[in-house]
């Protein structure tokens, strides 16, 4: 099954002074959303593997979009997330089977490697909500100076019968990193965990 | 002349298929820039503030620019507009001094840009969200063209801050319907038809 899209957005961050401070290079972050309609909006369907297939097209897609966003070969990407917002007529479970069972496999070839866990989070929601969602290092999630998160919102998404996927992607850790812990480059990155 | 001291800079680009009705040929891409900047009046009432225009100028250009980019170059734009929002510690007024350098840095690099754009203006507390107006480039009166984009950051502006926006379109209203001037009927002399 192919996504039905109503609509895709890309919010590029840099930060350039935190408290201060000139941060040379800037910090960059990406998310990107893909607005889709609910196959199964209003029943209850016991067979999710469409939303399995629409996970694992938007795990490139939106992967691809990110790193386009940033400007930068896939190999320099740092740190990745995923997150779903799921409109009134879904339940939460349709953003389970689109995170959590193919996403990750594509996903992971937009950004080369992707040892570690891609972290997530998903809620219901509606048109205007925010969703937050978290990163972590691409291929050692015990890396603690990439441990972040970033905020999408559209004001008219989801719509009831609607799913916001979102997927972002960064080129760097947080500003300021100053609280110790496994450092970028000390990390191995073979066990996705360090 | 100095740069305005910038934190943070977030672009956002929304490119959209349909909203319930037939898909058309030609998806509508919108892409809004957000430059949040120090405000250097903050705190005070500063009679003299008109010299931070020329300061603003370069910042408005690489922020049009960008957008233009983004979007696919410049012939691609058909629909414009801007905003600015002040943060706690600074004045209505001071989001005035964006008129000039951020509409005119766009109408610079847009050919046929003869319409005044729209703009919106607040004071705000931090993750203020602002409504960015958008009209067709040319004729002020297209009404197929008139629309907005929602922008705002979680942690912007600070009260001594400044952010300012600017916002494009590549065309009209994804399921424009609504009659009135029509982007193929303009003179595009006035600014207005």
């Amino acid at each position: 099954m192919s996504a039905s899209i109503r609509k895709i957005a890309v919010h590029v961050e840099e930060t350039h002074i935190e408290i201060g401070r000139a941060i040379t290079p800037a910090t960059r972050k990406a998310v990107a959303v893909a607005v889709i309609e609910n196959p199964f909006a209003g029943r209850y369907e016991e067979d999710l593997s469409p939303l399995i297939e629409i996970g694992s097209e938007l795990g490139e897609l939106l992967g691809r979009k990110c790193v386009e966003a940033l400007g930068i070969a896939p190999e320099e990407a740092e740190s990745y997330g995923k997150s779903a917002m799921v409109g009134e007529n879904g339940e939460l479970e349709h953003a389970a089977a689109i995170l959590h069972p193919k996403l990750g496999a594509p996903l992971r070839k937009e950004v080369e490697k992707g040892a570690a866990l891609v972290p997530s989070s998903k809620k219901m929601g509606s048109p205007g909500q925010v969703l937050d969602v978290p990163l972590g290092h691409k291929d050692a999630a015990y890396v603690r100076s990439h441990f972040d998160g970033i905020e999408i919102r559209l004001n008219d998404a989801p719509r009831a019968n609607e799913i916001l996927v979102a997927v972002a992607v960064t080129d760097s850790g947080r500003p300021l990193p100053r609280v110790g812990g496994l450092t970028h480059e000390d990390a191995e990155g073979n066990d996705g965990l360090r | 002349m100095p740069e305005p001291t910038l934190r943070k800079t977030a672009f956002a680009v929304e490119e959209i298929f349909h909203e319930g009705g037939p898909v058309p040929e030609n998806s509508l891409k919108r892409a809004a820039g957000i430059a949040v900047i120090e405000n250097p009046f903050a705190g005070r009432y500063e009679p003299d503030i008109q010299w931070f225009m020329e300061d603003l100028k370069p910042l408005g250009l690489s922020m049009a620019q960008r957008l233009i980019d983004l979007l696919g170059g410049p012939t691609q734009i058909e629909g414009y507009g801007k905003g600015a929002m002040i943060g706690e510690a600074g004045e209505l007024e001071h989001g005035a001094l964006w008129h000039a350098p951020g509409g005119y840095a766009m109408r610079q690099l847009l050919d046929n840009s003869n319409a005044i754009v729209p703009s919106t203006k607040k004071v705000v507390g931090v993750g203020g969200r602002l409504d960015v107006p958008i009209t067709h480039i040319n004729a002020s009166y297209v009404r197929s063209h008139f629309d907005a984009m929602e922008v705002g950051l979680s942690d912007a502006p600070k009260a001594g801050e400044m952010a300012l926006v600017l916002a494009m379109s590549t065309g009209p209203r994804i399921h424009d319907r609504a009659g009135g001037l029509a982007a193929a009927e303009i003179e595009g002399r006035d600014g207005l038809r």
